[in-house]
């Protein structure tokens, strides 16, 4: 043990899983390319010389062109142009903003709601446990793809036509978000039930400490490591249920288009040649849902003490 | 004649900042006959010796010199040879019984597939040795238990049965790691007999590997003492444990709680905590110190505890009752004490005395108010403020997500809300240096100090409400048993000057009769008897206390 108290980077390097990640090849690509989509993605205008959804910078002249390096390539369009003529690499850096911008908000809104129901169904036990945890059964055993369609439909007939490409993203949000809790309420039960019943928890109630503070401030910090597993391989499955949405068309409307509609609208073009309309925004939510899985691995092999040498 | 030479034995792990040395130039001979003791704290290398004899280093630890030579076979030249001697000349007991057996397989199974392994036998051949072994290991009707699977043994007979898979193909080498630590004294003690006699008539030569001083007194010939992956000292036992030659022998010998005899303080050769500091205890001014009033602090009146396995069946038939009406007083400043096997229910009232779980019969008196019927939060509150629970784990004890000013500061500001930073902050440190830690741990982690720290950090956890009742439930079993006498020492400075009232809660006799004025004995949820330490320990009154202090393993037996 040092004597001197270390400064909050120096930690962070000191640390196992600093080291961890420093020797996993796999670790260093997957969040070297997750880095490169994510600012690319989030920094989009920066990025790329075109706006893909300003209409007088777009000229139908470049439509269908194909990607640079084949014959009739032009070198400003690397992968080529759509049939607007819009450059396929701003659209699928603007779309993939979208995708994260649904993933993302969906996990935050079904790990808030999965955590929050799976801790206190851990921690309070009885008819409610029982409760919440048939309620995350029953909800398993509806393919989370139906749940999500389910969710849109409804949303479709209660939100009136004009506002309901205003609020597409929303009810995107919200529908993939309450297919995907139960995995959060059984993970952060499961840890709930092994630490409440550990000496620090009932250290804190024989002094006298609430429930509630006992739950986030003692046992939620302790149960987050399984947590935070689950939710990078959910942001991948969150990021696909968004795509596979908006491919069948009832995901985000076609004028703010993600990764899942680029496919879409490509998809058209298939057969009459022009394959890397829909080709490239399919590799490269491809790369993307993989290098999330890739990290979530690695995540799940160093933050799990049990699988460690 | 010396069977195992272990010449200049070094074993090293690489790790990511250092390398750590588990052994360092060990030298130790074992000759046939005799029952070798290692003895030392965690961490000494003791295990590591174990394994290397058998070459069973696991990664990424590696022998770095020296060599072990068992009979005329040098066991780390070829890993070949592994298969030959391993099982063959040198049988294995683990620690954990429940572990060590294959649950699925009978253990007649598990017997016969061993010596088909490195015997040639048929299957009847190696079914009439099985059962010839599991008699030769005190199993009664061994032809039946033959066919029995490993959980329809207890405890201290699945031990019996591993040193029967131990014996099988019949070694010259026993290696007995830690034997009897799982087991409760009385079924450590028929293990140990039976080692040692097996030893004898088998003429073996035995390592036998453990923490206990107790157990080496009884039964080793000679002890090798090890510290931090060097070996202090080697010879005989008698002479090692009545003249250490070496500091550390000494302050390990010291540190053992006597059995025959009630000592005031342990001497401390070599402390934890380097830096040495007059004992003062800062708290002192902030504590509201009351004066000892002559009354019961504590009565507990017919408790009882039972719990209910009704998943299926919603009956009360299939009801453990863990505390069957047990009824005892703990007056005002004493130390009482509850001895018990595991599964006596000491851990139990513990938690009803400290309001975990409500008791199904029977009150619960505290400064005579019944704290069972308490209904609203705030009455509640003021008597968590008075009682205060240190527990057996220091490593579940701890939060380890907060720092440890963060653990202290939680108490003090949940029941004076109105403390300032500053004087928080200062009381903080008073409590530290009152545990003997210094000041700069308040801004650690847990997990950046030793168990026997931690457990101060408990303690200090534990004064911050300033309680009139102190419960310690094992608070140093999980330690060592050097870091167990300071710590012993520490509760009991603590209690002197500040008036604490302590229930201490242990398995362990010596230790018990070393802090308590009186004692309980618990026995499957019932209360034997009560009553003064020096008398309970001189004259026993129940049959179960007898046995209890006549099985306890006493270092004192070396003098006779």
């Amino acid at each position: 043990m040092d004597n001197k108290s270390l400064s909050t980077w120096e930690r962070i390097k000191d640390s196992d899983i600093y080291h961890s990640f420093i020797k996993s090849p796999t670790a260093i690509v997957s969040s070297t390319i997750l880095f490169i989509i994510f600012f690319c993605s989030f920094f989009v205008e920066l990025v790329t010389p075109y706006n893909p959804f300003d209409p007088s910078s777009l000229s139908l002249m470049d439509a269908f062109t194909p990607p640079s390096w084949t014959e009739d390539g032009l070198a400003k369009f690397i992968l080529g142009t759509d049939g607007q003529g819009r450059d396929m690499l701003s659209t699928i850096l603007y779309g993939c903003r979208i995708s994260l911008i649904v993933g993302f908000s969906a996990i935050i809104f079904s790990l808030i709601l999965g955590v929050g129901l799976g801790l206190t169904a851990g921690f309070f036990g009885g008819k409610y446990e029982m409760i919440v945890m048939r309620l995350t059964d029953v909800q398993l055993t509806v393919p989370s793809i139906l749940m999500a369609l389910l969710v849109d439909g409804i949303a479709r007939g209660l939100i009136s036509r004009e506002m309901h490409d205003e609020m597409a993203i929303y009810v995107l949000i919200f529908a993939i978000g309450i297919s995907e809790w139960p995995q959060f309420a059984r993970v952060s039960r499961a840890a709930t039930l092994v630490e409440k019943n550990k000496d620090y928890v009932s250290a804190s109630t024989i002094i006298g400490v609430s429930n509630i503070i006992i739950m986030f401030k003692h046992i939620l910090p302790n149960i987050l490591r399984p947590v935070l597993v689950i939710g990078t391989i959910g942001l991948a499955l969150a990021i696909l249920a968004e795509s596979t949405l908006s491919f069948l068309g009832v995901g985000v409307p076609p004028t703010t288009p993600s990764l899942g509609t680029l496919i879409r609208l490509g998809n058209d073009f298939l057969f009459s040649g022009e394959w890397w309309i829909t080709f490239f925004p399919a590799i490269f939510l491809v790369i993307l849902a993989f290098s999330i899985n890739l990290l979530g691995d690695w995540m799940r092999d160093t933050l799990n003490p049990k699988l460690k040498k | 004649m010396t069977f195992l030479k272990i010449n200049n034995l070094s074993v090293d792990y690489q790790m990511r900042k250092e390398t750590v040395y588990a052994a360092k130039n060990v030298n130790i001979e074992v000759n046939k006959g005799e029952i070798l003791g290692l003895v030392g704290e965690s961490g000494s290398g003791k295990s590591t010796v174990g394994n290397a004899i058998i070459n069973l280093i696991d990664e990424p630890g590696k022998v770095s010199s020296g060599s072990v030579i068992l009979g005329d076979l040098n066991i780390h030249e070829n890993s070949e040879s592994n298969v030959k001697y391993r099982g063959n000349k040198i049988g294995l007991i683990f620690q954990d019984p429940q572990t060590s057996l294959n649950p699925i397989l009978t253990v007649g199974e598990q017997l016969i597939e061993t010596i088909q392994t490195h015997l040639k036998l048929s299957k009847e051949e190696a079914k009439n040795k099985s059962i010839n072994l599991l008699k030769e290991v005190g199993i009664k009707d061994a032809v039946t238990r033959f066919d029995n699977y490993p959980h329809q043994f207890s405890g201290g007979m699945r031990q019996r049965v591993v040193i029967s898979l131990a014996l099988c193909c019949e070694p010259e080498l026993l290696i007995a790691d830690e034997p009897t630590t799982a087991l409760d004294v009385s079924i450590q003690s028929q293990i140990l007999e039976l080692i040692k006699k097996l030893t004898k008539e088998r003429n073996l030569a035995v390592i036998l590997i453990t923490h206990d001083m107790g157990v080496i007194a009884e039964t080793a010939d000679r002890v090798a003492v090890m510290k931090n992956g060097n070996l202090v000292e080697i010879g005989e036992t008698k002479k090692i444990l009545t003249q250490p030659q070496e500091n550390y022998t000494k302050s390990l010998v010291s540190s053992v709680p006597p059995t025959n005899k009630k000592i005031s303080r342990f001497v401390i050769v070599e402390k934890e905590n380097s830096d040495k500091k007059e004992n003062n205890i800062k708290i002192l001014n902030r504590w509201t110190k009351k004066g000892i009033i002559d009354q019961d602090l504590v009565q507990i009146k017919n408790l009882s505890k039972s719990f209910d396995d009704n998943f299926f069946t919603e009956s009360s038939k299939n009801s453990v009752i863990a505390v069957n009406d047990v009824s005892f007083d703990i007056k005002e400043g004493e130390s009482f004490g509850l001895v018990g096997e595991s599964g006596s229910g000491k851990s139990t009232i513990a938690k009803m005395i400290v309001n975990l779980f409500k008791p199904t019969s029977g009150d619960i008196f505290f400064d005579n108010f019944c704290i069972t019927k308490i209904k609203q939060r705030s009455g509640l509150m003021k008597f968590r403020k008075q009682i205060q629970m240190i527990f057996q784990d220091p490593y579940s004890s701890l939060n380890g997500r907060l720092k440890v000013k963060d653990i202290i500061a939680e108490p003090i500001t949940l029941h004076n809300p109105s403390i300032s930073n500053i004087d928080l902050n200062s009381y903080i440190y008073d409590l530290l240096e009152s545990v003997e830690l210094t000041q700069k741990s308040a801004d650690r982690y847990p997990h950046e100090f030793s168990g026997g720290q931690r457990q101060r950090i408990s303690i200090a956890r534990a004064l911050a409400t300033q309680p009139r009742l102190l419960v310690c439930d094992e608070p140093t079993s999980a330690l060592d048993v050097s870091i167990q006498a300071q710590i012993l020492n520490l509760l009991k400075d603590l209690q002197e000057q500040l008036n604490l009232t302590i229930l201490f809660i242990s398995h362990d006799l010596p230790v018990v009769r070393q802090m308590c004025d009186r004692i309980g004995v618990l026995k499957d949820g019932k209360l034997c008897e009560v009553s003064n330490t020096e008398d309970l320990f001189l004259k026993p009154g129940h049959e179960y206390t007898r046995e209890l202090l006549r099985l306890m393993p006493k270092i004192e037996s070396i003098y006779n």
